[in-house]
């Protein structure tokens, strides 16, 4: 997942963008794959993206910062995402997210020093009659509590 | 096909799913082959199954034995006891909340007693990862006798007669919509499957998605026929994984049996379906966004006309549908219009899924006719209140929707009576809120997604939000002025009035219904500077009452910021100067000494 030198980035946004070249409607998918292979969308690979698709750099940088999805910064190994949709906030998430951000000293959206853990609220899970959920990059955890002991075991099980 | 003796399915929705089906499943495959029993019984991880409260959930059939909450640890017991010697495991038998008596099968449990499962009728039932199980429930029939018995014009008379209107939240009859679509000049034409379900508190589409795909796919394939449409996109939610996969896999297995591609079914009708994954932005929900983000723009909406019908995904003809509506596509060709026609009210036709969640006992996926009443859905279908507690409202149709209150609890819902009482149908979360919930609180949850989620075009919903959103804060801790009110109505009016789309439009609506029935707790924030819920932090007082205090110095060890004194063995107080209002003292006393209020 990291990637080491410009030139790696450069062949792999290539290989990304090559089967959008000359279609319309690739820029998301292609953002989408790009920060997944490289972890972040880095301004090395957004410039790729912009020369092989044709579309201004200005444009590309106005798309990946509307959708909540992309991200400019490094992130975490793990991103925790806790769940503050309706059900899960009249059960309790907003705790739990104050808990946790204590717990690893992070705020909001912040990623922790050694880039183990990313914290992100979340709208909703789609999974409102396990809440209060949060799910750590694909796995749901649901009917938690903001029990430190309980979370600290949870936590552990992502290195 | 082979043939089996009993079948079990295992609901793999992401409520269970996440609960431990899939060990579960494991298990039983394991525990089968010990005993031999492999080839005559067959495992299926199905889509939801509704009651996602009480998961995994494990129904044997034929019997239609309903087990909840199954551990992998309880799946040698039944299959020893059950699938070998044939005693149920009244163990793990549901247990119905009411009566407390434990419930047999799937179709005497009071929460499916009142449902009407149509579109939800294949869920929980059929394994989504398996055309053919499709195809035996009459699948892709509504397609055939479309292409081969109807014309275009046909089709879209049939929708009109069923009276089916959009399950997204507008609520716009399809038929006529699909009219307008089929109405317009052009050789290239697209529709859309808006699965960018984004309210919180709000999973129908993803349970439809995950447990049913084929009806989505043949639904919109109809679509593409009757108005002229070779095309098609399914824009899902990037956070519904499973969803996108199971659509993958009906896709490909579509288009393996020619069932999606070129001259389909030797009719010389072509289609071919793509997925888009939505990049997490809830106002994409809304159909101009919707295209603007599948053509690769920020997700921003544009004015109508031109609407989509005459210039929509690249300029072209495009129909928009939401999930639930393209699902109930197939259903009403092959059960006939007039059959579906005949559910619901006079202006409401058919069902309506709702995501029951909240402070209700069952929570989890409900179909119930139109004109159903609130009363029937929370307390018959969901059992009541937890805990008993006095109910207080239920918050319908998500951040853009209202409250209902008890007054309401008999109204018939359909799309008009909710709008008459300040609510709207939205897509169908449904949540229920008791006497420990601040209706000022809950406002200020739903202006807060809102206001994050605006896409900044327009500066009514951009900045107005924003200032309602400081007021309510200001409220909420206690700073409130009695200016504060009347600036709530005059702004949350001008937000709705000068609003593009509907998420401005509709984005006050929390705030102004919940003033109108629950002005009081406003005031009591306000002037009294009380939460009457108990639950606005800053409102909270909390004292210890020194004739149950024992002194046993816990709550003083536990205090982060070190206010409360008191010798041991003597009654302890708390300095309000110096208290954050975080309930440690609470949480740890173990007399019940501390009091909140």
């Amino acid at each position: 997942m990291v990637v080491e030198t410009k030139q790696d980035v450069r062949s792999m946004v290539q290989e990304i963008t090559a089967p959008w070249k000359g279609k319309h409607g690739g820029v998301i998918p292609v953002l989408q794959e790009t920060q997944k292979k490289v972890g972040y969308l880095s301004r090395e690979a957004m410039e790729v993206v912009s020369e092989e698709l044709g579309v201004p750099l200005a444009e590309l940088y106005g798309v990946a910062t509307f959708y909540a999805q992309f991200h400019l910064k490094p992130r975490g190994r793990h991103i925790i995402r806790v769940c503050r949709g309706t059900a899960c906030h009249v059960r309790g998430s907003g705790k739990i997210m104050d808990k946790i951000m204590s717990m690893l000293k992070v705020k909001e959206n912040g990623t922790t020093d050694d880039l183990r853990f990313t914290l992100e609220p979340v709208a909703c899970l789609g999974c409102c009659g396990l809440a209060p959920v949060v799910m750590i990059d694909d796995d749901t955890h649901g009917r938690l509590t903001d029990d430190e002991a309980a979370l600290q075991k949870f936590l552990d099980q992502y290195a | 096909m082979a043939l089996y003796r009993a079948h079990v399915l295992i609901c793999h929705g992401t409520g269970c799913a996440s609960g431990g089906a899939p060990k579960v499943l494991e298990a039983f495959k394991e525990e089968l082959a010990k005993k031999g029993l492999e080839k005559e019984i067959l495992v299926i991880a199905t889509g939801c199954h509704g009651m996602c409260e009480f998961g995994p959930i494990v129904v044997v059939y034929p019997e239609g034995t309903f087990y909840s909450q199954v551990k992998p640890s309880d799946v040698a017991e039944i299959v020893e006891e059950h699938l070998y010697k044939g005693r149920i495991v009244t163990r793990l038998l549901y247990k119905e909340p009411l009566s407390a008596q434990k419930v047999c099968h799937y179709k005497d449990i009071p929460f499916y007693g009142k449902q009407h499962r149509i579109v939800l009728s294949n869920c929980g039932y059929i394994n989504p990862d398996n055309i053919d199980e499709y195809i035996s429930r009459d699948g892709y029939q509504a397609l055939g006798k479309c292409l081969v018995e109807m014309t275009p014009a046909a089709v879209i008379d049939e929708m009109k007669k069923s009276g089916l209107r959009g399950r997204g939240g507008g609520g716009f009859p399809t038929g006529m919509k699909w009219g307008f679509c089929a109405a317009s000049p052009g050789d290239k034409k697209y529709v859309i499957c808006n699965a960018d379900e984004g309210d919180p508190g709000a999973f129908m589409d993803r349970s439809i998605l995950e447990g049913d795909p084929h009806a989505v796919i043949e639904g919109m394939m109809i679509g593409g026929y009757a108005m002229g449409a070779d095309e098609g996109y399914i824009y899902c939610r990037a956070e519904y994984p499973l969803a996108i996969k199971r659509l993958q896999t009906a896709i490909k297995n579509a288009t393996e049996y020619g069932l999606l591609g070129e001259d389909i079914l030797g009719t010389g009708f072509n289609f071919t379906l793509h997925i888009k994954e939505g990049a997490g932005a809830f106002v994409c929900g809304e159909e101009t966004a919707l295209m603007a983000s599948i053509e690769g723009q920020r997700g921003m909406p544009r004015a109508r006309p031109p609407f989509p019908a005459v210039k929509g995904l690249w300029g072209k003809p495009t129909n928009i549908n939401n999930v639930e509506t393209w699902a109930n596509v197939p259903r009403i060709i092959v059960q006939g219009a007039e059959c579906f026609a005949a559910m619901g009210t006079e202006k409401s036709k058919g069902t309506k899924v709702f995501a029951l969640t909240g402070k209700v006992k069952n929570t989890g996926l409900v179909e119930v006719p139109m004109g159903i009443t609130i009363r029937e859905i929370v307390f018959e279908i969901g059992g009541g209140i937890i805990g008993d507690k006095k109910f207080k409202a239920v918050q319908i149709g998500g951040p853009s929707g209202g409250c209902l209150v008890d007054e309401h609890l008999d109204l018939a819902v359909d799309y008009e009576s909710l709008t008459a009482a300040g609510a709207i149908m939205g897509s169908g979360g449904l949540v229920v809120l008791d006497e420990g919930n601040c209706m000022v609180d809950t406002a200020k949850f739903f202006l807060e997604f809102t206001q994050r989620e605006s896409c900044g075009k327009c500066v009514p919903c951009r900045e107005g939000t924003k200032k309602m959103l400081d007021i309510l804060t200001r409220i909420t801790e206690g700073k409130g002025v009695p200016e504060d009110i009347d600036r709530l109505l005059y702004l949350g009016n001008q937000i709705k009035d000068a609003s593009l789309c509907a998420l401005g439009g509709t984005a006050p609506n929390p705030v102004l219904t919940t003033l109108k029935y629950f002005r009081h707790e406003y005031e009591a924030h306000i002037f009294d500077k009380k939460c009457p819920a108990g639950v606005c932090q800053s409102l909270l007082r909390y004292s210890i009452n020194t004739e149950k205090c024992i002194g046993c110095t816990k709550c003083a060890r536990n205090c982060p910021v070190s206010c409360i004194s008191g010798k041991v063995k003597e009654p302890h107080v708390i300095d309000q100067d110096k208290c954050i209002k975080c309930g440690a003292c609470m949480d740890n006393c173990p007399v019940g000494a501390v009091v909140k209020g």
